[in-house]
């Protein structure tokens, strides 16, 4: 077989089953999603690293210096703040508080 | 590459499948996160061992993604819920910036005998990756509030923005033909410009759909950057997020009952004409907490709307201390959440869950709309577009279509609200006018603190 068929093919496929996998997500969970996926496109941080890792011009190796920095703060960034969302869907449900000053307490620290 | 890096990377690509798999239900959401940073961390890892003696610079690289990681962490920690949008749209940006600098980078090593196949997924790479940082900028700026977040239109637009089109296929076809940097580069710049070109013209209220586009756009992006390095990781991960991204776009926009051909091109057409987006003087009817108070205390079924003022405001806290007076009263209370209300789809619910409102409260669109004309009173804190009736009545409206909240059919609305500016889609707001409707000004904190004390001394 073609190597180039093989590539679309791998490409055909993975186009099916990213639209498979999300198909029955809650708009809840649209905003988490997003940003996560947003963080899985940051492994073009392991593209920057091969180019950077293989130049032998200095401006190039600037510029794929930039490329990794940029590739990143994508892909860091973007998993601790999905991270930082999802924290409040799954954390325990607090019994129904009767007094304001209850109330009160377990919102310290929330606002900043 | 050796066959235990090819199963390796093969294994990353089925940790992503799984990653958005686990991130589409509530309760495996995190662990998908957090499988997805596992499988992106080893993927980065691998050319560190295979290559160990061929990769070089391998302290500087060391060292920018030492930067790199301190930023993203800075940003992500110290950034409000309420300014989420725009941090994805900053993310999404820098990678698409990141995947266009290395197509950029992967030119040098081309020549007239690569084929030309992989010289036209480079200049993809090229003019995708740039559009998209450009784009995402732009977004930043306008949900960040840096510039309008009205549509930005000039005579000309659509034609600069035909004639880059056309450019940047003319120049793919000669970096086909002859690959050089220097037509990269032009590209590159091209593609910035359509970037901003594409996303000026989107209103505000539609900006978390472009963000959702570009986010697909960077993933197309880091497909085609994987087929041009012959990378099988890049090539999945980037195409699942491609495809992923397009297709929650479309949900979103459905969403909203628009299509993404009105959203982005829309306001060139000159078609939806937006309302004056200035205050208007006609008579409303407004009230103090105590009168407010008294109506919220003796009802007994009460709606919450909340929107993205609340959220600015700080005060969801105060609003759910007020939601459990209510309950304690023997009140049903609930939250109607619009399925865009905040700036992103969902993002309301990231915010109360954030001041620890019950997830039972929290009832979507669809289930709690036949409950409006059965409810004694609705309470609007910060919202405005999604109560807007015009989205029903008025076709020339730039909401219209978009399904909304029916609150206009319950017995007494009362709207908390700064000023009587217009949303965040700039048009007025008849809900407001309407005889039912009681206007109670103010912070939204401070005014639901006082409505709190006075519910309370009931």
């Amino acid at each position: 077989m073609n190597e180039s068929i093989v590539w679309l093919t791998i490409f055909v496929l993975s186009v099916f089953v990213g639209i498979e996998v999300i198909s029955k997500v809650s708009s809840t969970l649209h905003t988490p999603l997003m940003s996560g996926a947003n963080a899985i496109h940051g492994i073009i941080l392991l593209g920057a690293i091969l180019v950077t890792g293989t130049t032998d011009s200095n401006l190039a190796l600037v510029v794929g210096l930039i490329a990794i920095v940029l590739a990143t703060v994508n892909m860091v960034g973007g998993f601790v703040v999905t991270d930082r969302m999802l924290q409040m869907f799954t954390r325990k449900k607090p019994k129904k508080v009767s007094t304001g000053s209850t109330g009160e307490g377990s919102a310290e620290g929330k606002a900043a | 590459m050796p066959t235990w890096v090819q199963l390796v990377y093969l294994a990353c690509a089925v940790c992503f499948i799984l990653a958005l798999k686990g991130l589409s239900g509530p309760k495996t959401a995190r662990s998908g996160n957090i499988l997805g940073a596992i499988a992106a961390v080893v993927a980065c890892v691998v050319p560190f061992i295979y290559l160990r003696d061929d990769l070089k610079h391998i302290p500087l690289i060391l060292v920018a993604i030492a930067i790199g990681t301190v930023g993203g962490v800075l940003g992500a920690q110290k950034v409000q819920m309420t300014q989420m949008p725009q941090m994805v749209a900053l993310f999404n940006g820098v990678g698409g910036g990141a995947a266009a600098l290395v197509a950029l980078l992967e030119l040098e090593h081309m020549g007239s005998s690569t084929p030309w196949f992989d010289l036209a997924a480079t200049a993809f790479t090229i003019v995708v990756g740039s559009v998209s940082f450009s784009g995402s900028m732009v977004t930043f700026a306008k949900l960040q509030e840096l510039i309008t977040g009205r549509p930005i239109v000039f005579p000309g637009l659509p034609i600069a923005f035909g004639g880059g089109l056309i450019a940047s296929l003319v120049l793919s076809v000669l970096l086909v033909n002859d690959p050089t940097v220097l037509v990269g580069v032009v590209l590159a710049l091209l593609g910035l410009g359509l970037g901003l070109l594409l996303v000026l013209p989107v209103g505000g209220a539609d900006v978390p759909i472009v963000i959702s586009l570009l986010n697909a756009f960077t993933g197309l992006t880091v497909a085609a950057g994987g087929y041009v390095l012959a990378n099988t990781v890049l090539l999945v991960a980037g195409t699942l997020v491609g495809a992923s991204g397009t297709f929650l776009t479309l949900l979103m926009a459905s969403a909203m009952g628009r299509s993404v051909a009105n959203i982005l091109f829309g306001a060139l057409k000159g078609g939806s004409t937006l309302g004056a987006g200035e205050a208007s003087d006609r008579p409303v009817k407004s009230a103090g907490p105590e009168d407010v108070a008294i109506l919220l205390g003796y009802a007994d079924r009460v709606i919450i709307v909340p929107g993205y003022g609340l959220a600015v405001a700080q005060a969801q806290h105060t609003l759910r201390e007020l939601v459990d007076v209510l309950i304690d009263r023997g009140a049903k209370v609930d939250y109607a959440i619009h399925p865009v209300a905040g700036r992103m789809p969902g993002h309301m619910n990231v915010l109360l869950a954030e001041a620890q409102v019950p997830y039972e409260q929290l009832i979507e669109m669809d289930e709690i709309n036949g409950d409006f004309k059965h409810t004694d009173v609705v309470l609007v804190v910060g919202a405005n577009d999604v109560v807007n009736p015009a989205a029903k009545t008025s076709p020339g409206a730039p909401i219209y279509g978009m399904p909304i909240l029916n609150a206009d059919e319950a017995q007494q609305i009362v709207f908390m609200k700064r000023s009587m500016r217009p949303g965040f889609a700039g048009i007025e707001n008849e809900l407001l006018f309407d005889p039912k409707t009681t206007l109670l000004f103010g912070d939204a904190k401070d005014s639901l603190g006082k409505l709190l004390a006075a519910v309370k001394s009931l």
